[in-house]
């Protein structure tokens, strides 16, 4: 077993505002950040995320504490030394305009390069090998500047590869990418982490993305950090107690978030196949409980609705009041529901 | 999951079957030569052309160290021609080049050296020592001697690098973009007033030759401050050169460059030093000169179609050059003897692209990285 990447002792975080005492976000940090693996770091808006990331990535002093970059102390190496250990991609997009793709990896080279930035054949393959490893070489003889937010990610991402450090902390990197390309990039960077031994640390919104994707997680919340792997979290509560909130509950059962407690009166559905799956979901974001035929709740109630699936169409069949409504779509079925008073504030 | 087409990390060393191809950076470095070219022509029509005509032979034999047929011939070649057009060439890369690297170390698509108001910085060092000097003389540049000169330069640097500085430290704390150009307006403000109140407790001849100066002119660099005009800005044309490489990092912003190993103050401290340097003694010698500072560099990234630094340096020394040579041939209305005031015919070239930047802002602020 190889030792981790990135540890930290005792690490506390936060701010130190000027003439005021310092603002600690978390404290008593041990942290291990293993080789060869992507690790989500998950926490809600203000829990010290940001400052977490920061302070990993040396952007900004630890309040106590060290972080240990393969023994050595990171906020004491020179700025070269630890770009050749640990790189990052932010959230920001920098407009690099008329520097095509090569040239913005190439930036990566930066710490192994001399004075004038000259490239060596073996800072050139490095530089194809990370270009490639992100899947980008169509797009790396273009112009940044033409690029989409998704495909100049990318290109950033193989900036922090080509700089050959054994940690990459990304900060949010996707916030502002469509959800193919939040799976996209999240794939490839677990991809990146699991063939090439990196350690990488990403910090997300995404929990469902998250969830899916990393080795493990790291859930910052109320100033402590939980790791383990995501389903040990999920199964021992630490996720939904990290994002508890009001009105907003994870569901352990289907691994989502459940919204607000339906307040309509329930319907009855008969039907197994896809079409009747769909309904149950529709008629939970309308505000009503979808009750199952065998629910012992289903004897005395007034609605009752049967989904008929065929080869060729599938058509809804509501009964209430004493008669008989069909319907061909979902859309048709909530129309014909009487309206869902507002649940009291 | 595609495993298997994850490409092999690159030999540590070259196995040395065939050397691969180069990676295509999208640089055209044939284009410098090009543009070395256009400086070397603006440079020789600036000799050849001017309110007296001069056959080009005895110009040549001037140049060769020879006389040429009339002693008035070799006069105007010798104390007019060749020192305004070595001024341009060197004021025009200097200013250029110092534009070029207030524009990446602040992120701004518009940042130079008059926008700033570094210029007003220089001005107010040239100001001090020009109304408060105790010696006699009318003309600004001369009767200091030596001394003079020196002080002049070395006021004017000064009075650059604290602005800069300034603006420096007050940027941090600001967005780039608007706030920062309104704190140049701001700084210009701050030292004219100051300016105005040493005018104010001044006797007439100087102040007459400190509104001279403030038109701009390649014209009154004599050959002896020609040293230190041409050993200051060529020290920071050597030192800009050697820029390159942090300046590219810092198209990434601050926070990517420390990532990757920038020593970003050291940077910044070297960045505002040789624009100090450059701006400081063109100003001194030649007067506050606007606008080719912003233009010529948005001019050499179209061109060179690049924002690689390596590249920009060079191509921005050499067009600078051949801005700064024309606009003063413009100025001299060749066949006339009338002279225009320079920063008139700066303002009549540059305007227009700066009008073009402004109204295609969204693309400049993508093609620069701001």
């Amino acid at each position: 077993m190889m030792p981790p990447a990135l540890t930290t002792q005792h690490l506390s975080i936060g701010y130190r505002p000027a003439r005021r005492p310092p603002h600690v976000l978390a404290q008593g940090l041990a942290l291990a950040l293993p080789r060869g693996q992507l690790i989500c770091l998950l926490g809600a808006n203000g829990s010290g995320k940001s400052t977490l990331m920061r302070t990993l990535a040396g952007m900004q002093p630890p309040l106590a504490g060290t972080v240990l970059l393969a023994g050595d102390a990171l906020h004491q190496l020179d700025p070269s030394a630890r770009a050749r250990r640990l790189s990052i991609v932010l959230t920001e997009r920098p407009h690099l305009g008329l520097l095509n793709g090569y040239a913005l990896v190439a930036l990566g080279r930066h710490p192994h390069t001399g004075w004038s930035g000259r490239l060596s054949p073996y800072d050139e393959a490095m530089v194809r090998w990370a270009v490639a490893a992100v899947g980008a070489a169509d797009l790396a003889e273009r112009p940044v500047m033409e690029l989409s937010d998704g495909q100049r990610q990318k290109l950033m991402i193989a900036r922090a590869l080509a700089q050959e450090a054994a940690v990459l902390l990304l900060d949010e990197p996707t916030a502002f990418l469509d959800l193919p390309r939040r799976v996209e990039i999240m794939l490839l960077l677990r991809q990146i982490a699991h063939q090439t031994g990196r350690a990488i640390l990403l910090s997300t919104h995404d929990l469902d993305l998250a969830l899916r994707t990393a080795d493990a997680l790291w859930l910052l919340a109320g100033g402590v950090i939980r790791s383990g792997t995501p389903e040990d979290l999920v199964l021992d509560g630490s996720f939904a107690a990290a994002f508890h909130e009001d009105g907003l509950t994870f569901d352990r059962a289907s691994g989502g978030f459940a919204l607000p407690a339906a307040a309509g009166a329930p319907v009855v559905v008969h039907g197994t196949g896809l079409a009747a799956t769909w309904t149950r979901r529709a008629l939970a974001r309308a505000g009503r409980v979808a009750l199952a035929p065998d629910d012992p709740a289903a004897a005395g109630t007034g609605a009752c609705l049967e989904v008929l699936e065929s080869a060729t169409a599938t058509v809804w069949h509501l009964h209430q009041d004493g008669h008989m409504q069909r319907c061909t779509s979902i859309g048709q079925v909530l129309a014909a529901l009487p309206p869902v008073s507002p649940a009291p504030a | 999951m595609s495993h298997a087409l994850f490409p092999p990390l690159p030999a540590a060393h070259n196995t040395g079957d065939k050397p691969a191809p180069r990676v295509n950076l999208g640089l055209r470095p044939g284009l410098l030569v090009g543009l070395a070219l256009l400086a070397l022509l603006a440079f020789v029509l600036v000799l050849l052309l001017g309110s007296v005509t001069i056959p080009p032979q005895q110009i040549l034999a001037v140049l060769l160290g020879g006389e040429a047929e009339k002693s008035s011939w070799t006069n105007i070649i010798l104390k007019v021609r060749l020192p305004r057009a070595l001024t341009a060439l060197l004021a025009g890369a200097a200013l250029s080049v110092s534009g070029l690297l207030m524009q990446t170390l602040f992120r701004n698509p518009l940042a130079a050296a008059d926008v700033l108001g570094v210029n007003s910085g220089a001005s107010l060092g040239v100001a001090l020592v020009v109304l408060a000097y105790g010696t006699t003389g009318g003309a600004l540049l001369a009767g200091f001697g030596l001394a003079g000169d020196l002080s002049l330069a070395a006021a004017a640097m000064l009075g650059a690098g604290v602005t800069l500085s300034l603006i420096l430290l007050i940027a941090r704390r600001l967005e780039s973009g608007l706030p920062l150009l309104l704190l140049g307006v701001m700084i210009g403000q701050l030292t004219f007033a100051l300016v105005s109140l040493l005018i104010y407790f001044s006797v007439p001849e100087r102040i007459q030759a400190y509104i001279n100066w403030g038109f701009g002119s390649f014209n009154g660099v004599t050959w002896a401050q020609m040293p230190i005009l041409a050993g200051a800005v060529l020290a920071g044309l050597a030192a800009a050169l050697c820029l390159g490489k942090p300046l590219n990092v810092l198209l990434t912003g601050e926070a990517y460059a420390a990532s990757m190993g920038l020593h970003v103050r050291r940077s910044r401290q070297a960045i505002i030093i040789t624009t100090a340097l450059l701006t400081g003694a063109v100003t001194a010698f030649c007067g506050p000169i606007a606008f080719i500072g912003i233009a010529v560099p948005h001019l050499c990234r179209g061109l060179l179609h690049t924002s690689d630094h390596r590249l920009l340096l060079p191509g921005t020394m050499c067009l600078g050059g051949a801005v700064a040579l024309l606009a003063s041939l413009l100025a001299e209305l060749p066949g006339s003897s009338l002279v225009l005031p320079l920063n008139a015919v700066m303002a009549l070239l540059g305007v227009p692209v700066i009008l073009l930047i402004i109204l295609r802002q969204r693309s400049v602020q993508r093609s620069f990285g701001a």
